[in-house]
């Protein structure tokens, strides 16, 4: 009886389960988006920027930490700090001070690199607009469920952000951009985020539905850097992403935490400058949006309990190599040097030229002529 | 629904008694499930015998190890099986194969190491996959097994008939090092040659360097008609091939791309065993990079299957060439090891591979008088590289007496101090200057070079001499040497003789 008595209170247990299983499940979905990407851009060029190639990858390490795989993050940096011949730790970039964190780690695939980094490659990676033989690990391969994160880092002023000391790309550019996204079904939702001087300027002129930007300041504001290694030299990171990346640290991919929690990260007593959002064209409550629905990845995940049977092995058809053997005739390997073979080789056909001297000889048929009519006087002029 | 719910539920039940009563067995039952692993010849079956073990977490540390050395046996096994199936192939009969075919694909791993005379060492590794299939007839390509998917698909794509790419950084300093395995230069350099039935070679050229950018993730597609040459005499094909028309091979070459991280990680991915066993455990990018010299190539082409050369099989070797220069001042003593060179150590071979070694190269020091390996070990192996014959000591990682007891392998190579001595004390700006002091054995009827290098720092503008035109003078070497003399110092000064006989 007691034996009865405890099965029916573990089945009531289980039965109890699977109903959240269920509701757990229903809310999986409910954000409205089924997979995310990220574009992660630093735009600075040169040693002393070190900390904008900091910036982007901690944003890089946060975001494949919490589960977007690196065939869904555009990872682009201008620079190659990492094995820089000034770096005194090679193959490292670190974070903090004394070494603490190296962002750099042993795994990173950087899509655009070095000269790559541009406004043009920029804006075609945004909408799409890549030339056919660009490789899948170039392309924002994102369609009308995607939740994306765009994280931007390095100079800007008042309506502008610099690319590699070179160009530049305008607050209008950019919404344009979006814009281009929207109509072409590129997003469902889409996280800015940007951490440059005057930072706030680049979301001012956003008109697209379902956007949310973040920025380091605002305008007429400088963003500062935070710490500097005197081992390395240089500026380690700059002070908004220091403490994005300590809120991030925080962040496990089953965290509830919203985006306004995303809001309050580095106040004026920590970062100096202001940060600014802007949520007016993101039709949901931005405290509904889940940290984890951008820099996060959803999984597709289907339960099922059914059986499923699988077939034999496939076979693979031997071929007959026996009779092809003894008519195939043998291969050989090519003599690298043939030396009285390449000198005898036929010249190519060099354009043709007409012979030496033959232009001075016209032109001095030419003057004859041209003299010779109009009478000698002429020679003055030249002489 | 309700009923639904319950039937899972009851189900759940089920399989939770059932899990309860499994656990119950297996703590009593002796290994018997891993009689699987001993007697199958596909490799395959190595790691399923591994996974088994995960999952019987309370077995007994002596059954542990017999586990342990049945794999190592059945390895063994499949490898005896493979050797005395290899001649019956040729023959027209209906072999009595098991169920599964042999595999047409190998995979061999290998690790030269060479210690330079300058004191820096020379690590090449190599991992070479070869695969008898056919890219270029009609029927595509499905099922990868050791070789790459990534390449197979670009070689059957772009008609690709051989296939040569490097990343290298730094110098290659030849008067200092010797000759490389494989030179490479600075930066990234791209070759290929095409199948003639391609027929329009510089627009598949394009989108050829546009994949293995994307591949590598190196900026590959700046290469465009600016770089690119077509050699009309040099790079003729490495691999097999009856026709060379120069019109299918193009060159490119980058010489300010960086090598870094980046282009490691998707290189090692290429490889069976990834870097999770094998050799490739060792490739770490914070050592890799910390270095003279890195170079790292991926080479395709065909080869010749035997020495009969009627099929051809596709080769893939990946080559990874690396100069470490740790310089330890003070005494001439210095010490490589594994471990130091790429802080991890070796605990077994890849378990595709069929054959994973390490030589060690003591051409230079046969009788151990130089430098001493250790762990000692008693196979030697001559091969010619580069017209050279050369000595090498081997350890072959799949045999598991190299590992010894402690299961890692950290191979020491420790320069004897020639009863030398070096006194070297470096100057401090504007205390004292250099001091150098060596006790040289001098081998006969040789030139020795000593050579110091220095910095010359900037002088502050009240230092300058009245005629700084005239520069700095420097003062000369003293060479003290034992020369045998009959003339020493005489204590017996009474007798005559000339000043200069006793100097």
């Amino acid at each position: 009886m007691k034996i009865l008595g405890l099965l029916s209170l573990l089945a009531t247990h289980l039965s109890a389960n699977s109903v959240n299983i269920e509701e757990n499940a229903g809310q999986f979905f409910s954000s409205g988006h089924t997979n995310n990407w990220a574009v992660l851009v630093c735009t600075s060029r040169f040693w002393f920027n070190y900390r904008h190639v900091a910036n982007t990858l901690s944003v890089y390490r946060s975001v494949k930490r919490l589960g977007i795989p690196d065939s869904h993050i555009v990872l682009m940096l201008a620079d190659d700090m990492a094995c820089n011949h000034r770096n005194p730790k090679p193959a490292t970039v670190f974070s903090h001070k004394n070494m603490e964190l190296n962002v750099y780690g042993d795994d990173v695939e950087v899509d655009y690199r070095g000269y790559e980094v541009t406004v043009e490659n920029f804006l075609r990676v945004l909408t799409g607009r890549l030339p056919p033989s660009t490789p899948r690990s170039k392309r924002l391969l994102s369609d009308d469920r995607s939740n994306i994160l765009i994280y931007l880092t390095g100079h800007g002023g008042n309506g502008f952000l610099k690319f590699q000391d070179s160009e530049e790309i305008s607050n209008v550019e950019l919404a344009d951009a979006f814009q281009q996204m929207w109509q072409k079904r590129r997003y469902n939702e889409l996280l800015f985020i940007i951490d440059t001087c005057q930072g706030a300027s680049m979301y001012e002129r956003f008109y697209s539905p379902n956007l949310m930007a973040l920025a380091s300041s605002q305008v007429g504001e400088d963003s500062l850097s935070h710490q500097p290694d005197l081992a390395i030299g240089v500026h380690l990171m700059d002070r908004y992403t220091f403490y994005l990346l300590e809120f991030l640290e925080d962040i496990h991919p089953a965290s509830k935490s919203n985006m306004n929690d995303l809001f309050k990260v580095c106040p004026k007593s920590q970062c100096v400058s202001t940060p600014g959002h802007r949520t007016d064209l993101f039709l949901r409550d931005p405290g509904s949006a889940l940290i984890t629905d951008f820099f996060g990845s959803v999984r597709k995940v289907e339960i099922t309990m059914e059986t499923v049977n699988l077939t034999d092995p496939i076979e693979q058809v031997e071929q007959n190599f026996v009779n092809e053997d003894l008519q195939k005739e043998s291969y050989s390997y090519v003599d690298q040097l043939p030396v009285s073979e390449i000198i005898h080789q036929k010249p190519k056909q060099k354009d043709w030229h007409p012979p030496d001297g033959f232009i001075l000889g016209l032109w001095t048929l030419i003057l004859l002529v041209f003299f010779k009519t109009y009478g000698m006087k002429h020679l003055k002029h030249i002489f | 629904m309700a009923a639904h719910r319950c039937s899972r539920s009851a189900l759940l039940l089920v399989l939770c008694s059932l899990c309860l009563f499994s656990i119950a067995e297996s703590q009593e039952t002796t290994p018997a499930g891993d009689h699987r692993a001993t007697g199958v010849d596909n490799p395959q079956s190595v790691t399923g015998s591994t996974e088994q073990m995960a999952e019987q977490p309370t077995v007994v540390e002596e059954e542990e190890e017999e586990e342990e050395d049945r794999r190592w046996e059945a390895t063994r096994d499949e490898v005896e099986t493979e050797n005395t199936s290899a001649p019956d192939t040729s023959a027209p009969t209906f072999e009595v194969h098991s169920s599964v075919p042999k595999p047409k694909d190998d995979f061999q791993e290998e690790l030269v190491i060479r210690p330079l005379h300058s004191g820096d060492i020379y690590a090449s590794f190599q991992f070479r996959t070869l695969w008898e299939t056919d890219f270029t007839t009609g029927n595509k390509v499905s099922h990868y097994r050791l070789f790459p998917k990534s390449l197979g698909q670009v070689i059957s794509k772009f008609s690709v008939r051989e296939l040569h790419i490097s990343f290298t950084q730094g110098y290659w300093r030849t008067m200092q090092w010797g000759q490389p395995f494989l030179p490479s230069p600075p930066g990234a350099e791209l070759w290929v040659w095409f199948q003639d039935s391609v027929t329009d070679v510089d627009e598949t050229w394009k989108e050829l360097t546009n994949v293995l950018s994307g591949i590598f993730c190196a900026s590959l597609n700046f290469i465009d008609s600016t770089n690119t040459v077509q050699p009309s005499a040099s790079f003729k094909p490495l691999g097999i091939g009856n026709v060379t028309d120069h019109r299918f091979l193009r060159y490119a070459t980058l010489p300010r791309e960086i090598v870094c991280t980046e282009n490691l990680t998707p290189w090692k991915k290429l490889l069976p065993c990834g870097s999770k066993a094998g050799l490739a455990v060792l490739l770490k990018s914070e050592k890799l990079f910390h270095s003279s010299f890195h170079s790292q190539a991926v080479h395709i082409r065909p080869v010749c299957k035997d020495w009969q050369c009627k099929t051809k099989s596709w080769e893939l070797r990946q080559t990874l060439n690396v100069v470490f220069d740790l310089h330890t001042p003070g005494q001439g003593k210095q010490e490589w090891s594994l471990f130091k060179m790429f802080s991890r150590t070796l605990t077994e071979a890849c378990p595709l591979a069929s054959s994973s070694k390490i030589y060690v190269d003591i051409t230079d020091d046969p009788q151990g008088e130089q430098f001493e390996v250790s762990p000692a070990t008693h196979l030697l192996s001559q091969a010619m590289v580069l017209g050279d014959r050369r000595t090498f000591s081997l350890y072959d990682l799949t045999q598991q007496i190299t590992f010894g007891t402690v299961r890692s392998l950290n191979l020491h190579i420790r320069w004897k101090s020639s009863e030398g001595y070096i006194h070297y004390q470096p100057s401090k700006d504007r205390v004292r200057p250099h001091l150098l002091e060596m006790l040289v054995q001098l081998p006969p009827n040789s030139v020795t070079e000593v050579t110091v290098q220095f910095e010359r720092a900037l002088l502050k503008w009240t230092e300058y001499t009245p005629d700084p035109n005239h520069g700095f003078y420097v003062g000369s070497s003293v060479i003290s040497s034992l020369v045998p003399s009959i003339v020493a110092m005489d204590t017996n000064s009474t007798r005559e003789q000339p000043l200069f006989s006793s100097l």
